[in-house]
């Protein structure tokens, strides 16, 4: 099947029923072995236990960002292609992204009280964090107030281009302002500072947190195509009522 | 398993992010079938969109 036959709804949909049994599976099974792999990594030498919090912390980060930077592609396929797909994949990250970026909100917090003494502080990166949740709540409140989907859709769209500029602020605010928040340790030049023993588990973790993520995604643009062709069989009812 | 002097930190955490995730699926699967059962009520009284209406 090209990849431009997905541009239609139909087809996307036996596709997407096809393969997402597969996917549930596959994230399941990384969710089991992730977790198993977390719990019996070693403690950290300086916070002890707590670094478990980590593997749940960081993938859900990682996602809050990933899940704007899907809506920022998806919106321009709205505004510039007015493709109803993009629309559909845009409305669809915006939960996913909008509980990830909570998560780590909250488990960072929880991360944060045994390890800085603090549950929480004005600093770029936690600031600049709590905003992208903000801007989900933005979305979400367009999608779900817009009486009429596509003028919903076109006001989403702006809103999710205009706060793609918080995403580079969100990645380099540990480098350009001085946090308590500590510099990026993963995806850094000169390789990762984490030990093979801790960081092993948690790409595992990431990687099903990340299929997690395109499992919903998926689930959630395919109730969204569904929820339009009800409301497109309802207007064609109403209108033969009245004629 | 030892969790430390922190315990109830951790377990927190990991608790948060199983009842987010657990939502957020349970809202997925309830949307699914809600949008199902209103689409198989349509299609059974013959509405049918635009795009399936044969002129």
């Amino acid at each position: 099947m090209p990849v431009t036959d997905l541009a239609n709804p139909t087809r996307f949909l036996t596709l997407v029923n096809r393969v997402l049994p597969w996917l549930v599976a596959a994230t399941c099974v990384l969710f089991a072995i992730g977790l198993i792999r977390a719990m019996s990594a070693p403690d950290d030498y300086q916070q002890g236990a707590t670094v478990k919090i980590m593997y749940l912390h960081v993938p859900a980060a990682w996602l809050g960002m990933f899940g704007w930077g899907l809506m920022s592609i998806a919106a321009l396929g709205t505004l510039v292609w007015r493709h109803p797909l993009a629309d559909v994949a845009g409305k669809a990250a915006a939960p996913i992204g909008a509980a990830f970026t909570f998560i780590c909100l909250v488990t960072g917090s929880l991360w944060g009280r045994p390890t800085w003494g603090t549950y929480w502080v004005w600093d770029a990166r936690l600031t600049s964090m709590l905003v992208l949740l903000l801007l989900y709540l933005g979305v979400l409140a367009l999608y779900w107030t817009a009486e009429e989907p596509g003028r919903g859709a076109r006001a989403a769209a702006i809103l999710s281009l205009v706060g793609a500029v918080n995403l580079p602020i969100i990645k380099f605010s540990v480098d350009w302002w001085n946090t308590l928040h500590q510099p990026a340790s993963v995806f850094r030049m000169g390789g990762s500072t984490i030990a093979p023993a801790l960081l092993t588990p948690l790409l595992i973790m990431a990687l099903a947190f990340t299929l997690l993520f395109v499992t919903l995604h998926l689930a959630i643009m395919r109730n969204e195509i569904l929820r339009r062709r009800v409301r497109s069989m309802r207007l064609v009812q109403a209108q033969e009522l009245h004629a | 398993m030892n969790l430390g002097p922190h315990a109830e930190f951790i377990v927190a955490a990991y608790a948060v992010t199983a009842f987010v995730v657990a939502a957020l699926i349970a809202w997925v699967a309830l949307d699914y079938s809600a949008q199902r059962r209103v689409l198989d009520d349509l299609e059974e009284r013959g509405v049918t969109r635009r795009s399936q209406r044969k002129e």
